[in-house]
């Protein structure tokens, strides 16, 4: 396959184009027919080593992309922030310069800092991908989201994708947002009003105060996770009062397409944002969106390590 | 010290209303009348402008305590090298300057190690901690000019209407931070089209306005001078817009960043963007212009705020604020709003003259036979581009690395002694 690939770093969906973006999802979609193989392991990259530093701590996320390296046959060090020498003061580029020196050819990030990713980024030579920057960038987690509802759908143009929940604090919505947007989809962002900020509009997205609003004619329904610390901070009263009125459940099924999807990067509060019932319905597809997150991953780190000098 | 005649410069002079071509004399360190003095040796400064000596009303020199990234030797160095002749140092270094033995300290370096005049400024609170009233009567007695808990605001609002009434008794004007902690809490950056794209944590301009509101209210309750620091909002110069159209006494300053910068900037995660009060919209930019314009406004001070490269090199989320500013205020003035057309020369001047001397209260500022005669020689037209390899500041953070200018200061005078010029007429004394 001719490579029109051109980025050593991945760090958000904003700096793709639709091109781009479908390319990963092509990519990805070979790669997902290598999981389904007896031997799971392809020789992509043999020879190339991988560092995952985990700044901030996430499991499914590090597991993901500790799977994909492995099954594209990299060396794996994975270095999380507890154990590293970050815990002595040293700075974050001192750690990745460190890294480097070690001839590392990729370093997967996650960091609670937005722009942390962007930072290393024009500072080092080997290739940064973004497994999350604070608020700011998770384009892998998009990516398989984008995936499922291709896979699903037929296309990601024209679909109406509403995304629920804690937008203000959500990496993911604001890459889902970038990546639906650059497809063709219709992204709607609903919410408590503490929580959704109304500067979306700007980028196209419709914001609605009222759910019900939100969900009508909804093609795909994306809910995203609460937290309990947003109570804490007086964005909404209860995680009671938040399932009654924005949680997704039985009774929304109605407003949403007969045919819509239910989505969750995870982990679910079951009965808060999301009633066990349609989490585990026909609906949900949200152990595909995991299993789909294997294969974007094997995509985007075949095509980064494709670009490394 | 001999006498000398600057001759041929256009003489602008916003407190005397003085904008001509005529000589200006200097005996002894002190202005004279031309016509009196003998045997002088005569500056042509033809083609440039003759200004009284620029006042910046808002320093952190570092010293005592963070002297790694400033001290009062290069800070005023980098005043010198930027047209200004006296600075009034912030307090919160380390021991601040809540106390006369940390001014006494400050006086006596920069009486040995200062190129210009530093003008030490006291903490309102003990420790800059908002909690209780620091000794002022003893700080002006060591020698404060104004007081101030910059970086910090005083949250207490019965706590700062006593402060504010207090200082009046020994005529300190307070210069207020404005900020309201617990709104302004965690945040980075400004709050809005761009912290939420970037998903960054915003500072909302409620938390600048609603201090701007409380002081101008406890300005009117204590009828004394409260100084604004670094106005930032919209919101905030149609407070103090309204404010002084009663009589309440307050008055504001704008700084170069926040007049030529928007918060779109912070998109490139460069730490040299991040200071607080934080870059705001492009409405917010116009607002201060203006303010700037219709006289809402009538200081520009630097913020001038060293942080060394270690400090500033790392996530943006982890960076301490501020920015410094002394060797390229005058070149983005210059080219932000006189060659803009925003403001006329005489207007630009005032703003780094006559402004701030009328929020100290001090015979400063002016070119007037009798004073100590500080004076800033300005070149309007002088393109070049800003380097921060070449700062005399002892730090590099600034935003304006590479920035076109046209104008800027080529000579600085204190005290009738040459301190700094690019010009082979002036030579350093």
């Amino acid at each position: 396959m001719n490579n029109p690939w051109t980025k050593k770093d991945l760090m958000s969906l904003y700096d793709l184009s639709a091109e781009e973006i479908t390319l990963i999802l092509d990519t990805a979609q070979e790669f997902k027919k290598v999981s389904q193989r007896k031997i799971k392991k392809v020789p992509a990259l043999r020879g190339k080593t991988v560092v995952n530093l985990f700044i901030e701590p996430s499991t499914r996320t590090r597991i993901s992309f500790e799977l994909a390296e492995q099954r594209l046959s990299a060396d794996i060090i994975n270095i999380n922030a507890e154990a590293s020498s970050l815990r002595k003061g040293e700075t974050l580029l001192d750690t990745v310069r460190n890294i480097e020196a070690l001839q590392a050819d990729l370093v997967v990030i996650r960091h609670s800092a937005a722009g942390a990713p962007n930072f290393l980024a024009s500072r080092v030579r080997c290739g940064i991908v973004n497994a999350g920057d604070g608020a700011h960038s998770h384009p892998t987690q998009a990516l398989l989201d984008l995936f499922t509802m291709r896979e699903k759908k037929g296309t990601i143009k024209g679909l109406n994708v509403s995304i629920i929940g804690d937008i203000l604090h959500s990496r993911v919505a604001r890459s889902d947002m970038w990546g639906l947007l650059k497809l063709g989809a219709n992204v709607t962002f609903s919410g408590p009003s503490t929580l959704v900020p109304r500067e979306f509009e700007a980028a196209g997205v419709r914001v609605c105060d009222n759910l019900e609003d939100a969900l009508v004619g909804a093609d795909v329904v994306n809910l995203l996770r609460i937290q309990h610390e947003r109570q804490r901070s007086g964005f909404f009263p209860s995680t009671g009062e938040y399932a009654r009125v924005f949680g997704l459940n039985k009774e929304s099924l109605k407003y949403i397409k007969p045919d819509a999807l239910i989505m969750h990067p995870g982990p679910i509060n079951r009965d808060v944002e999301l009633a066990s019932a349609l989490a585990d319905g026909p609906q949900s597809v949200i152990l595909e969106q995991v299993t789909n997150g294997l294969a974007v991953r094997m995509a985007v780190l075949f095509l980064v390590a494709g670009c490394l000098k | 010290m001999s006498s000398r005649i600057y001759r041929g410069a256009r003489v602008i002079d916003p407190a005397r209303k003085i904008d001509r071509i005529m000589d200006i004399a200097v005996s002894d360190g002190i202005f004279v009348d031309p016509g009196t003095v003998k045997d002088a040796s005569v500056v042509d400064l033809t083609g440039y402008v003759l200004a009284p000596g620029f006042i910046d009303l808002h320093v952190h020199l570092r010293q005592p305590g963070k002297t790694d990234a400033e001290t009062i030797h290069t800070g005023t160095m980098a005043a010198a090298a930027g047209g200004f002749t006296s600075i009034v140092a912030m307090p919160n270094t380390n021991p601040c300057a809540d106390n006369p033995g940390t001014i006494h300290y400050i006086r006596t370096y920069a009486k040995a190690e200062g190129v210009v005049k530093v003008l030490p400024c006291g903490a309102i609170t003990k420790g800059l901690e908002g909690q209780e009233m620091s000794g002022i009567g003893g700080l002006k007695a060591a020698g404060v000019v104004a007081l101030s808990d910059d970086g910090k605001c005083v949250q207490n609002h019965e706590l700062m209407r006593h402060v504010i009434e207090y200082s009046r008794t020994f005529k300190l004007p307070i210069l207020d931070h404005c900020e309201d902690t617990n709104l302004a809490s965690g945040g980075v950056m400004h709050e809005g089209h761009w912290s939420v794209f970037l998903g960054m944590k915003g500072m909302a301009a409620a938390a600048e306005e609603l201090i701007v509101a409380r002081d101008a209210i406890l300005a009117r309750t204590a009828n004394w001078k409260v100084h604004i620091q670094h106005v930032s909002t919209r919101g905030s110069l149609a407070i103090i817009r309204t404010a002084q159209k009663e009589g309440i006494r307050i008055t504001a300053e704008a700084t170069p960043h926040h007049i030529a910068l928007t918060d779109i900037e912070i998109k490139k995660f460069d730490t040299n963007y991040k200071m607080n009060p934080p870059l705001r919209s492009e409405e917010d930019r116009l607002a201060v212009i203006e303010g700037l314009r219709d006289g809402t406004i009538t200081v520009i001070a630097t913020d001038h705020a060293p942080h060394t490269n270690t400090a500033k090199t790392v996530e943006f989320d982890y960076a301490p604020f501020g920015i410094i500013g002394l060797e390229t205020a005058l070149p983005v003035c210059f080219t932000e709003l006189y060659h803009k057309g925003y403001l006329d020369l005489p207007s630009l001047i005032s703003k780094f003259t006559k402004g701030p001397a009328e929020v100290l209260g001090m015979p400063v500022g002016t070119l007037e036979i009798g004073r100590p005669a500080d004076i800033t020689i300005l070149d309007p037209g002088r393109e070049g581009v800003v380097d921060a390899e070449k700062f005399y500041s002892k730090s590099r953070n600034t935003p304006f690395n590479g920035y076109r200018f046209k104008g800027c200061a080529v000579g600085t005078i204190v005290d009738g002694k040459c301190v700094f010029s690019l010009l082979d007429a002036l030579q350093k004394d």
